[in-house]
């Protein structure tokens, strides 16, 4: 994370990763009106183009190098020294890729039912906010995405869910803002402590972090303002009630990106702000999140044990492996943090897979009850083939991608929190149990009536699910191009903490 | 008997009063002509009000280029100020009464009762309230007071069908009178032991004798009174029960006018009052003030949660944005800062913004509503209304994410910069107050928002959004959309706002 390396480039590649998605969604509403007929080939070409782009950024980043490329910076507010400023390094990389992919993927393969016209307007909205969270470098314009990704997503919940959407988005919508109040007090606090050091007044994080010293008081108040709003976004236990609502009542497509890249947000505020501001503070507050992050492991998986609903099972699993990241980020070895951003997107692809699957099964049978399903396997074996996979990649199987990531960060965590690290890895059997358990309940036995006629994947869900399954298995086995591109920025982020903390 | 003709009066530079000229001889020719001619043609009353408020504002925009040039001074005998704080409020003030003049238009039309008085009384208001925000002086600024607030209280009952209007006109007059009256003895007492009523007198009254501890104290509760009749206009906890139901009963374009116009110049008027006046004890008023943002922004929050009452909750919210305002009042009264000004530019931003603002909201409260009876303001009436008309109801949201505090909006750029000015004078507390409170405020914002998205609605029948009302409210949501994106074009014009008047 060294500004010195960063590099301008000739297109605004990553400017565009965050306007097109926007424009596509106001293209999408206007034509709504007019031409019902082209939203859906609106929103497609928009989404398409988005993850396109996000492949080249892929293909053009220079691997091996630390700091930020394709640095993209424009004045904003000059009297608050705020900057559109973009970025990109190895931490972030992967999770805009994840972005770009996975947002077109909903978009094809999920049918909001009713209402299409808002739904895609505010899936690319959605989009738009996420990418602009990923790639900020100004802590205003973090925060501006950070926030603004509310509001469509609380419409998406609130206006495509199912029968609790109201309670459940609204519950979502006021949790995270008032993580996100007590942030903005710590954004403006950090810049005017930050301004006696630097000399001016400036939001960028990079300038900050690396120009700016604070009081070991100071750094540990801010730290937990930024901490509080993180940690509801990720969500780290007790945050986490809005989480099963909010996903449980969502629409699929909403619940793919909730869990795909939403959470996300936090662990990554974590990293790129959190500790990357204030490495001392995050050292002193590192016991009671480790400490959170394990209850989070064990009690998500307990929870996840004894759901009769499928979907809340796979969201509080979520609870359970974000657990996971959250340990990792503050073990603070290169191995862990390295493990937690491929943790990060291998999440993203599996949940989000998992997520679509139940979604699937909920379209077939309109119910998402374990005890009303059964011997699905025999009615539609390359459907339970693929669950398993995904499953499987959700537990941490070797071969497949959740293990290295899991792996990683369960080796670098036993340095600096042995003891956690060892009731972390129950966790790890607890995963394996109440996913099997599910899928011995699901796909197992004798199909009744009911479950007979379930219907195999179609083509169209087929190549859907088979991005995913590529995805699992590529990374799985050969995680090495993700690594060489993540490393070097995890050393230099490694390098910087160390550094502030002799 | 005094000789009368020794009698000189001070000289007055009449262009640098010409905004308020200019709402003067509107107000006279509505009144006038409007009484003596036959009925004007539709929507003329409206125009010409809206012609006025449109001159205010650009000889406003050339007072400001010439205090850009030549900085600001006093008028009138250093009566009258005239510096940017006062412009900006003269501008948001005339916008307000532009933008209220025309929703009242279609408002009045409707129920074919328009007429001039009711403009010609926002202008007098727009008067008052302007002389109150560029005062320099506790006499002139009591009138200024008294003319605002007669034509509100007139306002507030100018539906004479409606008993609820009229109960809202009297009791907005009765607790309008308390609070003019704590004013003014405010302002005896501050009178008895400075022996001036000029603001920049008091301070230096203040600052340059030591003053025996009897007078401190009488002083002390001269501007306790001054702050408590303000409180009451301000409408700031515990002096804020009127205001829900003043603001339910009165005809909604009058509550969209009292909520932008009586806010700014109150506020406004509050501000320069304790920082030109009393600064030298901003110890002592800098708590009071620090009590009353808390109280006002929890009361303001907590209490709208329970409203059903779509005004009601408008009123509660706009109780909690004067708490908000207060923040940066407090951050003021922080002097040995070297950031203290930072409060007064903020609360400026902010008034300035919000009145856009609230007039939007309560314009399409109006448009959606149709009138002031109850049951037409529940909650109820918004239902299903963004599936019945997508672009009412977007426009809506926008107003009501910005009330919110929402980022891309106007309303974050204010809420922005109070908390800004608050931290940098290290008031931590009470911009963490302001911000859970901001998301309690958020929770009744998203219960309109949920009527207007997520419920269905009674009726599929479509509400009409007359012409001008159309404009008023397009042009409230373009502003509150523009500043949310390029704060900078305020920030621009506000950065020497701090510089009060001062010779």
């Amino acid at each position: 994370m060294i500004a010195a390396s960063s590099q301008v480039s000739s297109f605004p590649i990553l400017s565009a990763l965050v306007v097109l998605p926007l424009l596509g969604s106001i293209i999408v509403a206007l034509l709504g009106k007019s031409r019902p007929e082209w939203v859906k080939l609106g929103a497609l070409i928009s989404s398409v183009t988005t993850g396109a782009l996000s492949l080249w950024l892929l293909a053009a980043f220079k691997s091996g190098e630390a700091g930020f490329q394709f640095v993209s910076q424009h004045l904003w507010i000059s009297q608050w020294g705020i900057s559109w400023h973009l970025g990109v390094d190895g931490i972030s990389l992967f999770l805009v890729v994840l972005t770009g992919i996975l947002f077109p993927l909903v978009i094809v393969g999920i049918d909001p039912h009713h209402n299409e016209t808002s739904y895609f307007a505010w899936m690319l909205l959605l989009q738009a906010g996420v990418m602009g969270s990923f790639l900020a470098l100004d802590l205003f314009l973090f925060f501006v995405m950070f926030e603004i990704v509310l509001v469509p997503m609380y419409f998406l919940i609130g206006g495509w869910g199912y029968d609790q959407r109201v309670y459940a988005a609204t519950k979502f919508f006021l949790y995270t803002m008032a993580g996100s109040a007590f942030m903005l007090v710590g954004i403006i606090a950090t810049v005017a402590l930050a301004q006696r050091d630097l000399g001016v007044i400036t939001f960028d994080v990079v300038k900050i972090a690396e120009g700016a010293s604070f009081s070991t008081n100071a750094a540990r108040w801010l730290f937990i303002s930024f901490a509080i709003a993180f940690a509801v976004k990720v969500p780290l236990f007790p945050f986490h009630t809005w989480l099963p609502d909010a996903h449980t009542q969502a629409p699929t497509g909403g619940s793919v990106i909730l869990a795909g890249v939403l959470l996300k947000m936090g662990t990554y505020g974590f990293l790129r702000f959190g500790v990357y501001l204030f490495p001392q503070a995050a050292i002193w507050a590192r016991p009671v999140l480790f400490t959170l992050a394990v209850i989070g492991i064990i009690y998500g998986a307990i929870a996840a044990t004894m759901q009769r609903d499928l979907k809340r099972l796979v969201a509080y699993s979520s609870v359970a492996h974000l657990g996971f990241i959250v340990l990792g980020t503050f073990a603070l070895s290169s191995q862990a943090v390295t493990g937690a951003v491929i943790q990060m997107v291998n999440h993203g692809v599996s949940t989000g897979a998992l997520f679509l699957l139940v979604g699937m099964i909920y379209e077939r049978r309109h119910t998402r009850e374990i005890a009303e399903l059964r011997g699905i396997q025999h009615v539609a074996p390359i459907f339970a083939g693929v669950f398993t996979v995904v499953m499987l990649s959700s537990v941490g199987l070797p071969g497949l991608n959740g293990f290295v990531g899991e792996f990683l960060i369960l080796i670098g965590s036993f340095e600096s929190a042995r003891w956690w690290t060892i009731v972390a890895t129950v966790g790890v059997v607890l995963a394996a149990l109440y996913l099997l358990w599910a899928y011995q309940r699901v796909f197992h036995g004798e199909p009744d009536e009911a479950n007979s006629s379930f219907k195999e994947l179609n083509a169209k869900e087929g190549l859907l699910m088979a991005v995913f399954v590529a995805i699992i298995l590529f990374t799985g086995i050969y995680p090495k191009p993700m690594l060489e591109r993540i490393e070097p920025s995890v050393n230099s982020f490694i390098e910087h903490v160390e550094g502030r903390t002799k | 008997m005094n000789d009368l003709s020794a009698f000189a009066g001070p000289s007055i530079e009449w262009l640098s009063i010409s905004p308020l000229l200019a709402l003067l001889a509107g107000a006279l020719i509505l009144l006038l002509v409007g009484s003596l001619t036959n009925e004007w043609p539709k929507h003329w009353y409206s125009l010409s009000a809206v012609a006025t408020s449109v001159v205010a504002i650009a000889l406003s925009v050339v007072l400001w280029r010439d205090v850009s040039n030549d900085g600001a001074k006093l008028l009138v005998g250093g009566s009258l100020t005239l510096d940017h704080f006062a412009l900006l409020g003269s501008i948001a003030i005339c916008f307000a009464v532009l933008l209220v003049s025309l929703i009242t238009s279609d408002y009045l039309s409707r129920g074919g009762s328009d007429a001039p008085e009711i403009y010609a009384l926002y202008l007098t208001a727009a008067i008052g309230a302007v002389v109150m925000i560029s005062s320099n002086d506790l006499v002139v600024l009591f009138l200024g007071l008294e003319t605002l607030s007669l034509s509100l209280y007139l306002l507030a009952a100018s539906n004479r069908q409606e008993t609820a209007s009229q109960e809202a006109g009297l009791k907005y007059f009765i607790l309008g009178g308390f609070a003019s009256a704590f004013f003014l003895y405010g302002v005896a007492l501050t009178y008895g032991v400075t022996g001036t009523t000029r603001l920049i007198d008091l301070n230096t009254a203040l600052t340059s004798y030591i003053s025996v501890p009897r007078n401190d104290v009488i002083l002390l509760i001269g501007i306790g009174m001054i702050l408590v009749g303000f409180a009451f206009k301000v409408s700031l906890a515990p002096f804020q029960m009127w205001t829900p139901d003043v603001y339910q009963g009165a005809p909604t374009p009058v509550t969209a006018f009292m909520a932008s116009v009586g806010k700014v110049a109150a506020l406004v008027a509050l501000m320069r009052v304790f920082v030109v006046a009393f600064p030298s004890r901003s110890d002592d008023w800098g708590v009071v003030v620090l009590v009353l943002s808390a109280a006002t922004l929890v009361v303001g929050s907590v209490v709208a949660i329970v409203q059903t009452n779509i005004k009601r909750m408008l009123a509660y919210s706009s109780i909690s944005h004067a708490g908000f305002i207060l923040v940066g009042l407090e951050a003021a009264s922080h002097r040995d800062s070297v950031n203290a000004g930072d409060g007064l530019v903020a609360v400026g931003v902010y008034v300035a913004l919000y009145a856009a603002l609230v007039v939007g909201t309560f314009g399409v409260v109006t448009v959606v509503a149709r009138n002031s009876s109850s049951e037409a303001n529940s909650l109820d009436a918004f239902k299903g209304l963004a599936k019945n008309q997508p672009i009412l109801g977007l426009v809506m949201t926008v107003f009501l994410l910005a009330q919110a505090g929402m980022p891309l909006t106007s309303g974050f750029v204010a809420k922005f910069g109070v908390i800004q000015s608050a931290v940098a004078v290290g008031s931590y507390q009470l911009a963490v107050i302001a911000m859970v409170c901001a998301v309690i405020a958020a929770f009744v914002y998203l219960r309109i928002m949920v009527s207007m998205w997520l419920s269905d609605s009674a009726t599929t029948e479509k509400v009409s959004v007359p012409m001008l009302s159309r404009v008023a409210i397009g042009l409230a949501v373009a502003f509150t959309l523009l500043i949310g994106f390029l704060p900078s074009l305020i920030l621009d014009l506000t950065s020497n706002l701090a510089e009060l008047a001062t010779k």
